[in-house]
């Protein structure tokens, strides 16, 4: 069943890490409207952080790309975030997001996805190697 | 720049602003020079003047606790905000540094 849309903004954005904070902001600033809590809006602003960052290191590898976020207000007071990026994909979606699991550098902690599980209720990952990647994420308020 | 002060064989190193993917790789070369400098026995990461911080703070952490430890020295985290203690301790990293509430 399709649930109501009360709300919600797209952007895109290049993949260019300037673009975390921005996409930061931007969410949150969304999210406000439903007046959450100060700590919910740290988490909502940590999953988007975490998307985002992987959209731009593992998705495009640091080359330039685009990345498409869509922000929902759903009813009953649920957020849904979708990002997309057309980068490299994901050959092994359940070992990606094992925590600590990385393919990055000594700056990547390997817990984005365990984050992004933690602060969420909702995480679905569809990726198709050479493709891209499309993470939905929800989060009721 | 990023502020220290050391004395004794402890330097604490005063961070802010954003700690994500964007801020870090600078932060950890800043705070390593700092380390490098003043050689302590104890590094303090105090965090009072942190707006964010995501999955990228836990690797600058735990990077940091290897280089400390590699040294023979510790790492203490004080003034944690809270949503970078959750995802700290969500990440085991109280088995590696020390977490204050205070300097
Ligand atoms: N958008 C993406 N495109 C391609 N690979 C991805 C993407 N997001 C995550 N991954 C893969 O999943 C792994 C785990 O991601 P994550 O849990 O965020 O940890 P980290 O980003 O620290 O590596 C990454 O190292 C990468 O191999
Ligand atoms: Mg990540």
């Amino acid at each position: 069943m399709k649930r109501e849309i009360l709300n919600f903004f797209e952007m895109k954005i290049p993949s260019k890490s300037i673009n975390e904070g921005f996409a930061r902001m931007a969410v949150s600033a969304f999210a406000s409207q439903t007046d959450p809590t100060i700590e919910q809006l740290a988490e909502i602003k940590t999953v988007i952080s975490e998307a985002i960052t992987n959209a731009v290191v593992h998705g495009y590898q640091n080359e330039p790309g685009i990345i498409h976020v869509k922000v929902s207000l759903l009813k009953e007071k649920t957020l849904k975030i979708v990002v997309k990026d057309k980068g490299v994909g994901i050959p092994d979606i359940h070992k990606a997001m094992e925590p600590l699991y990385t393919t990055g550098n000594a700056d990547r902690a390997g817990m984005g996805f365990t984050i992004m599980q933690t602060f969420t209720d909702k995480l679905k990952v569809v990726s198709r190697p050479g493709k891209g990647t499309t993470l939905t994420m929800e989060k009721a308020l | 720049m990023i502020e220290y002060q050391t004395k004794k064989e402890k330097t604490v190193i005063f961070l802010s602003g954003d700690i994500d993917h964007h801020s870090s790789e600078l932060l950890r070369k800043e705070i390593d020079e700092i380390i490098r400098k003043t050689e302590p026995e104890e590094t303090v990461l105090d965090f009072s003047g942190v707006t964010f911080c995501d999955s990228s703070g836990i690797a600058l952490v735990l990077g940091r606790y290897k280089l400390m430890n590699a040294a023979g020295g510790k790492v203490t985290l004080c003034s944690l905000p809270k949503s970078a203690k959750n995802i700290f301790l969500m990440a085991g990293l109280d088995r590696f540094v020390r977490i204050k509430e205070e300097v």
